[in-house]
């Protein structure tokens, strides 16, 4: 099945529950030995696509495969082959966390031993606490113990629901890290986060929000093909400076982001005669400045252009 | 083989380190024991007796002496006739002997021609009914017993437990309800938790089929429970003194088929629950209730509505305390529990099977 280019492809899968659509028509695929980032806040699907394609859930409509196999049909096959690491912590809170991957790797029918070398990076910082309890680690350490215990059995594809949510920014920062040292073995990743600075540390990213994929592209791509102005604002009322923005017609859209408003020019828009005017409103010390996008901006500007 | 092993060290780690879990799976059956076998009873001991005597004679000393040798009465002493009632509103006495001012007369008489009216009164205090009605029982025994031997057609046995005592009746009713718990209890517990914390998943998301890891599930508590079957067994028999006579192998056969039927009802209730509250919530309610109300644990069957009757036939619990009682009690041979023994045999088949039907390995 290597011969496939694509380890995951997913073809029009739609799954609701009740009366809410999880997913809805979405497509992608994911290449070997690429790192896929499914960026997106709750509520956006993730979790379903992912146990669609680990096999926990039956698609209502649409086809998948992963590696090369049907999601549906092949079930048992794909189990073998798969990392699964879900959201929530899964491993037991009661075990040591020498026992725990004592255990996934004879889940999977290997030793602890035999794939040594994959763990290594990421095992090695937890091991000198192997005689721990898992329930009683910090959460970058859960973390490693959790990623370690997916990757024991070698899987050809890799899972990774939102692998970084509740962990520090160093921790986050040193996981990214150690997923490129996988992708260089030549694993296939596909991982979910609702932080969309992470973006940028994926091949390609699908950004998607309530079932929907809004776009899939490389993510200087994405960025790049950002049509418009945008600009970073402040003023001395930020909260006044929103409602200011928004109502006039020469902005197109304008939000927060951190210390500054986020503001996409519309038609007919002149950065002076803003400045001018907001000072005319009551505003002291307005700062205005182009600035390039991120991801986030992209993410909101398909968002508003989709209602 | 070596896999599964594996994984049912990993399931005993997780009771072994649950201590509280553990100390009530290993203490509950002693405890339950000890309690129905010495503090709750259903027997009336030490009947408190006082005597009103107008006039001494042989004969009264005589059955006053009988009164205060019984194990089952106390002697509280003999008192005026104005303070019976002082007596009984106290507490000081469950029951008066009033004897007949002319006690010494009409017994000679009743010796000689069998005829004569009443020479004595019991007066009860029938604010307990329990304690009144077997107090009175065991006064006419001891008192006119003697006198009876010669005039009563009626003469009773009672076989396979001659001093009635109720901790027989008990031990097998513990035995029904603690392999329930433990068994049916504990593993749906333990198999639900896999389900809400999420560990359920990643077990799924494997090559091992996720059958092979709850059967793997269900070997410690089998263990855990062939632990408490010994300890009350072996309580049973030397402390409580049930003869257990000579069927030991029936009682363990049979038991054993009981504890593989809860396990099962345990698996099938894990199926259906999604959180552990649920699965405590519906083992509790769909089992302990019926198996302390319907099976004749404490309640006879034939006592109740004929409604429940054909009700209680489906709780596993009966068939399997009758079988103990007869095993334990009566001594009976295996052929005369055959009847329990086959139905134990088809509810545990068939709650299996759909146990295992009812297993997914998705979600849903």
């Amino acid at each position: 099945m290597s011969t496939n280019p694509l380890a995951i492809e997913v073809n029009n899968i739609s799954k609701s529950y009740g009366t809410i659509m999880a997913l809805d028509n979405v497509s992608l695929s994911v290449k070997r030995g690429e790192i896929f980032g499914l960026i997106g806040p709750d509520g956006a699907g993730k979790t379903t696509l992912f146990k669609i394609l680990v096999t926990l859930l039956n698609a209502d409509a649409g086809t998948a495969l992963v590696d090369g196999l049907d999601v549906v049909k092949d079930y048992r096959k794909i189990r073998s082959r798969v990392g699964y690491m879900p959201g929530k912590f899964s491993l037991y809170p009661d075990l040591s966390i020498e026992e725990n991957m004592e255990f996934f790797a004879t889940l999977f029918g290997v030793t602890v031993e035999q794939n040594y070398d994959l763990v290594a990076p990421i095992y090695k910082q937890i091991e000198p606490f192997k005689k721990r309890r898992a329930g009683r680690l910090s959460g970058g350490m859960k973390q490693k113990l959790a990623l370690s215990c997916a990757l024991i059995h070698k899987p050809s594809v890799l899972f990774l629901d939102e692998p970084t949510t509740g962990v520090d920014s160093v921790s986050r920062s040193e996981f990214w890290d150690m997923l490129h040292g996988l992708k260089q073995q030549g694993l296939s990743i596909l991982v979910s986060t609702p932080y969309m600075d992470e973006a940028s540390r994926c091949d390609h990213i699908a950004l998607c929000n309530s079932g929907h994929v809004l776009d899939i592209d490389t993510p200087q791509h994405m960025v790049e093909k950002f049509d418009g102005a945008l600009y970073a604002i402040k003023s001395s009322h930020m909260f006044k400076l929103l409602k200011d923005l928004r109502s006039l017609n020469t902005v197109s859209n304008c939000y927060t982001a951190g210390e500054y408003h986020h503001l996409l020019a519309g038609n007919s828009f002149d950065a002076k005669q803003l400045v001018q005017k907001l000072t005319t409103q009551g505003h002291k010390d307005v700062e205005l400045k182009g600035i390039v996008p991120d991801i986030e901006d992209v993410f909101i500007k398909l968002l508003s252009n989709e209602s | 083989m070596r896999g599964f092993l594996k994984f049912v060290k990993k399931e005993t780690l997780h009771i072994l380190r649950d201590s509280r879990t553990m100390l009530i799976a290993l203490l509950m059956p002693v405890v339950q024991i000890l309690l129905f076998g010495f503090a709750i009873s259903t027997e009336v001991n030490n009947v408190n007796v006082a005597v009103v005597v107008p006039k001494w004679s042989e004969d009264i000393r005589q059955c006053v002496t009988k009164l205060a040798a019984n194990p089952y009465t106390t002697y509280k002493g003999s008192i005026a006739e104005h303070d019976i009632d002082r007596y009984l509103r106290s507490g000081h006495a469950d029951a008066i002997v009033f004897f007949a001012h002319d006690y010494d007369n009409i017994i000679q008489q009743w010796k000689t021609n069998a005829t004569g009216n009443p020479s004595k009164q019991f007066i009860m205090d029938a604010s307990n009914t329990n304690v009144a009605q077997a107090g009175a029982g065991y006064l006419s025994n001891i008192l006119t017993g003697e006198l009876q031997q010669s005039a009563s057609l009626v003469e009773t046995h009672m076989l396979f437990n001659p001093q009635m005592k109720s901790a027989f009746n008990f031990v097998p009713g513990i035995m029904g309800m603690v392999f329930i718990l433990i068994c049916a209890i504990l593993t749906s517990v333990s198999i639900v938790r896999e389900k809400e914390t999420g560990t359920m998943d990643v077990l799924l998301v494997s090559p091992v089929r996720p059958l092979n890891i709850i059967l793997a599930k269900l070997v410690p508590y089998f263990a855990l429970s062939c632990i408490n079957l010994t300890s009350i067994l072996l309580l049973a028999h030397y402390m409580l003194e049930i003869p257990l006579t000579g069927n030991l192998a029936s009682i363990i056969i049979v038991s054993l088929v009981y504890l593989v039927l809860s396990l099962s009802l345990g698996l099938l209730v894990s199926t259906v629950a999604k959180t552990q509250v649920v699965a405590l919530l519906v083992s509790a309610a769909v089992m302990l209730m019926p198996i302390v109300m319907l099976s004749g644990m404490m309640f006879p069957i034939e006592n109740m509505p004929a409604v429940l009757q054909p009700v209680s036939a489906i709780v596993p619990a009966r068939w399997y305390i009758d079988a103990m009682r007869k095993l334990m009690i009566q001594g009976a041979p295996f052929g005369l529990i055959m009847k329990d023994f086959v139905i134990l045999v088809v509810m545990t088949l068939g709650l299996l099977t759909v146990a295992l039907k009812n297993f997914k390995d998705k979600l849903e």
